[in-house]
C-alpha cells in the first residue's frame, strides 16, 4: 500500500507542477513539453486507479497525436507570445475578480444541488461489473454493444465531416500532371521507340 | 465471455437503408466520370428518399424500441418522417436545374441532402438524449456544408459560417442542459427520465432540473429558429443558394419540431408546468417578430425567413397547448394541431420556393419582391399559383393555411390559453399585410420584363402538386387529419 501511496503522490505532484509550468513557461515549446509531461503523469494516475486502457489511450492519443500537433503548430506559426502576454498584470485584478465571482456561484450551485436518490444506480446499470471484466473489455462492451447505435451514428457524422471538407476545399485544377501507372504500363515500345539503322560515319 | 444478443434491426431499417444508399451514391459519384453523373446521382437520391417512405410505413408496427432503448419508432415518428422525406426529396428535385445554371452542380449535394435527412430521421426516432444529439449533429453538419455550397459566393460562405458558429453554440447549450439532466437523474433514456420525473411530480422539481430543461429548450428553439434564438435565420436564408433555403425552411424545422414535441411531452411531460410558460413566451415572441420584421423586407428570401419564424411561432402554440393541465384530450389536441400545421406548412413553403426559383431573367436569379411586378400579365399561371400560396400563408379560407391555424387556435382555446390565441390571430392579421403586398405587386404594379421560360417539367409538377394540395385541402383533409390523430395517439398512450 505504501508503494501505491508514494506513487500517487509522485504522479500527482508532478502533474500539478507540470500543469503550472504549462501556463507559466516563457517559451511556448517548453509549454508543450511540460504538457506532455503532465499527460504522462496523469496516465500514471489512471494506472493506479486500475484504468489501464484510459492510461494507454491518453498516451497514444494525447501525447502521440495532439501534443505533437501542438508542437508543430507552435513551431510553425510565427506568433509573438511575449506580445500576447503584455498587459497580463494590468488585467490580472479584473480576471481574478471574475474568477472569484464564478467560484462563488459554482459553490452556491453545487451547495444547492440535489441528485435523484437512485441516480447512481441508474447511471451504473449498463456498466459491466468492474471486478469481473477487465476495463478494456468493459469499455468495448459499452461502446460496441450497448451503444452500437451511437457508435455508428458518430461514424456517419465523421463521414459527413470528411465529405464536407472535400466539397468546400477541393478544386480540380487543369494542367496538373499526375502519375498514371496503368497508362505507363500500357505503353508499347513500338509506338514510343523508333529503331533506325545508322550508317557508321554519317548522322541521321 | 458471453456473446451479447444482436440488436433488433427491423425498426431501424429505413435509417440503415438511407445510410447505405448515401454511401453507395457517394461511391457512384466518385467513381463514375460521365457527364450525366450529377444528374444520375441526383435522381437516384430523390428515388432513395421517396422509397424510404413506404419502407418507414411498412416497418413500423405499434411502438418499437431497439438498440437498448436508444431508438424508437412509432406512428408519431412515421408521420414526421414522411414529411421530412417528402420535403428533402422535393428540395433535391428543385435544386437540380438551379445548381446546373449556377455552375455548382456536384454530386455531393444530393448525397449530403440524403445524409442530412438521415440525421433528421434519427432525431425523430431518438429515445435518448444521446441519440437525439447525434441525430441533430449529423443533420446540422450536413446542412452547414450545403449552406456554403456556392463556395465562390461570399454571401453563401458567410451563411455557412454563421450557421456553423451559431449552431455550434446552440449544440453547446443543448449539451449543457442534457448534462444537468443526466447529473440529476442518472439516465439519459426518455422512458427512464419520464419515470424519474413522475416520481418527483407533486413536489417542486429541483432547480438543476429546471435549468437543464431551460437549456434544452433553448438549444432546440435555435434549431426551429424561434425568437430569441432566430438571429441566424434571415442571413442564412438570404445567403444560402435558393434550393438550400427551400430545404432549410422545411425539413429541419419539421424534424426539430417533432423532436421538440417528443422531448417535452415524453420525458418532461410531468413537468409541463415548468416548460409551458417558456413555450408560450417564445411562441408569442416569434409570432410578433415574424409579423413585424417582415414588413420592411425587399428580398423575398429574407421575407420567407421572417415568415418561417412567424409560422414556427404558430406551431409552438400547439406545443404550449400540449403542456396544458386541463386534460389529456386537450394536450393531444395541441400536438395534433402542431402536426397538421407542419404538414400544411411544408406544402405551402415548397410551393412558394418553387415559385422563387422560377424568378429568373436572362439566366440571372432574382430575389427582389419588386421583380415580381406585372407577373399577372407576363405569366398569369405562375402569378395565380404564387397568389394562392400567399393567401394560404396569410390564412385566408378555404385554403389549407387557414385550417392549419384553425386547429392550432382551437387547441389553444381548449387549453384555456385565450391570450395566446388572441395574440396569434392579431399577429396573423399583421402578417397578412406583407403576404398581400406580394399579390399587390404581382397584379397591380406595371410590368418590366418577363421571367425566363420554359419552366422545367419537374418544377411544373411540384407547383401543380403543392398548389392542388393547398387549394383542395378543405375537400379531402382526411389523410392529414387521420395521420396526425394516429401520430398523436403514439405520444399519449392510453
Amino acid at each position: 500500500m505504501i508503494l501505491q501511496a508514494i506513487a500517487f503522490w509522485v504522479f500527482a505532484s508532478i502533474t500539478v507542477a507540470a500543469a503550472v509550468m504549462v501556463i507559466s513557461a516563457k517559451n511556448p515549446v517548453h509549454s508543450v513539453l511540460f504538457l506532455i509531461l503532465a499527460f504522462f503523469n496523469a496516465a500514471g494516475l489512471f494506472v493506479l486507479l486500475g484504468a489501464e486502457f484510459l492510461a494507454m489511450i491518453l498516451i497514444v492519443v494525447y501525447v502521440g497525436a495532439v501534443a505533437v500537433l501542438f508542437l508543430f503548430v507552435v513551431m510553425m506559426l510565427d506568433i509573438n507570445f511575449a506580445e500576447l502576454r503584455q498587459g497580463f498584470l494590468q488585467y490580472l485584478p479584473i480576471g481574478l475578480l471574475v474568477g472569484l465571482v464564478l467560484l462563488v456561484e459554482l459553490a452556491v450551485v453545487v451547495g444547492g444541488w440535489v441528485i435523484s436518490t437512485d441516480a447512481t444506480a441508474r447511471a451504473t446499470a449498463k456498466m459491466p461489473a468492474v471486478d469481473q471484466v477487465p476495463n478494456t473489455d468493459a469499455l468495448g462492451q459499452l461502446i460496441f454493444t450497448h451503444y452500437l447505435y451511437l457508435f455508428q451514428g458518430a461514424g456517419l457524422v465523421l463521414l459527413v465531416a470528411m465529405i464536407g471538407a472535400i466539397v468546400l476545399t477541393h478544386r480540380s485544377r487543369p494542367g496538373v500532371r499526375k502519375q498514371n501507372i496503368s497508362d505507363q504500363l500500357a505503353r508499347d515500345p513500338k509506338e514510343t521507340i523508333e529503331i533506325r539503322k545508322v550508317q557508321s560515319g554519317s548522322g541521321i | 465471455m458471453p456473446v451479447a444478443a444482436f440488436p433488433d434491426l427491423i425498426p431501424a431499417i429505413p435509417e440503415i437503408y438511407l445510410a447505405v444508399s448515401a454511401m453507395i451514391l457517394l461511391m457512384l459519384g466518385v467513381y463514375s466520370t460521365g457527364k450525366q453523373t450529377v444528374r444520375t446521382v441526383s435522381y437516384l437520391s430523390t428515388a432513395a428518399l421517396f422509397f424510404a417512405i413506404p419502407l418507414t410505413v411498412m416497418v413500423t408496427d405499434g411502438r418499437m424500441v431497439t438498440f437498448g432503448g436508444l431508438f424508437v419508432t412509432d406512428s408519431f415518428a412515421v408521420y414526421a418522417k414522411i414529411l421530412v422525406l417528402v420535403s428533402a426529396g422535393a428540395a433535391i428535385v428543385m435544386a437540380q436545374d438551379y445548381l446546373e445554371r449556377q455552375d455548382i452542380a456536384r454530386f455531393e449535394f444530393p448525397v449530403l441532402v440524403v445524409l442530412a435527412s438521415l440525421g433528421m430521421l434519427m432525431m425523430i426516432s431518438a429515445n435518448d438524449l444521446m441519440s437525439l444529439y447525434l441525430g441533430l449533429e449529423l443533420q446540422s453538419l450536413a446542412l452547414y456544408v450545403i449552406a456554403s455550397f456556392q463556395r465562390d459566393s461570399i454571401r453563401s460562405a458567410e451563411a455557412g459560417l454563421k450557421y456553423f458558429v451559431l449552431g455550434a453554440l446552440a449544440s453547446g447549450i443543448l449539451l449543457y442542459g442534457m448534462s444537468l439532466i443526466y447529473g440529476f437523474a442518472g439516465t439519459t433514456n426518455f422512458d427512464s427520465l419520464a419515470e424519474v420525473f413522475k416520481a418527483v411530480n407533486g413536489t417542486e422539481p429541483h432547480l438543476g432540473v429546471i435549468v437543464g430543461i431551460v437549456f434544452i429548450i433553448a438549444g432546440l428553439a435555435f434549431k426551429v429558429s424561434a425568437v430569441p434564438f432566430h438571429m441566424w435565420t434571415p442571413d442564412v436564408y438570404e445567403g444560402a443558394p435558393t434550393p438550400v433555403t427551400a430545404l432549410f425552411a422545411v425539413a429541419p424545422k419539421i424534424a426539430a419540431m417533432a423532436l421538440f414535441a417528443r422531448v417535452l411531452v415524453g420525458p418532461f411531460g410531468d413537468l409541463a408546468g415548468e416548460w409551458q410558460q417558456i413555450i408560450i413566451f417564445i411562441s408569442i415572441a416569434s409570432m410578433a417578430l415574424g409579423a413585424f420584421a417582415a414588413i420592411n423586407q425587399n428580398n423575398i428570401k429574407r421575407l420567407m425567413a421572417y415568415s418561417s419564424i412567424g409560422h414556427m411561432g404558430y406551431a409552438l402554440i400547439g406545443l404550449a397547448a400540449a403542456g396544458s393541465a386541463v386534460s389529456a384530450e386537450v394536450r393531444a389536441a395541441g400536438i395534433q394541431g402542431l402536426l397538421i400545421y407542419l404538414a400544411i406548412y411544408m406544402f405551402m413553403n415548397i410551393g412558394t420556393f418553387a415559385c422563387i426559383l422560377l424568378m429568373r431573367r436572362q439566366g440571372r436569379m432574382l430575389e427582389g419582391i419588386d421583380d415580381l411586378a406585372g407577373l399577372s400579365k407576363s405569366n398569369p399561371v405562375m402569378a395565380m399559383v404564387l397568389a394562392v400560396f400567399m393567401f394560404s400563408m396569410a390564412g385566408i379560407p378555404p385554403l389549407a393555411g387557414f385550417f392549419g391555424k384553425f386547429y392550432i387556435f382551437a387547441a389553444a382555446i381548449e387549453a384555456d390559453l385565450f391570450a395566446l390565441a388572441i395574440i396569434g390571430v392579431l399577429a396573423s392579421v399583421v402578417a397578412a399585410f406583407y403576404y398581400l403586398r406580394i399579390i399587390k405587386v404581382m397584379y397591380f404594379d406595371s410590368s418590366e420584363e418577363e421571367f425566363d421560360r420554359p419552366v422545367s417539367r419537374d418544377m411544373k409538377s411540384i407547383l401543380v402538386i403543392t398548389g392542388v394540395v393547398v387549394i383542395l385541402f378543405f375537400i379531402y383533409p382526411d389523410p392529414v387529419l387521420n395521420g396526425a390523430e394516429l401520430a398523436t395517439s403514439a405520444l399519449f398512450p392510453q
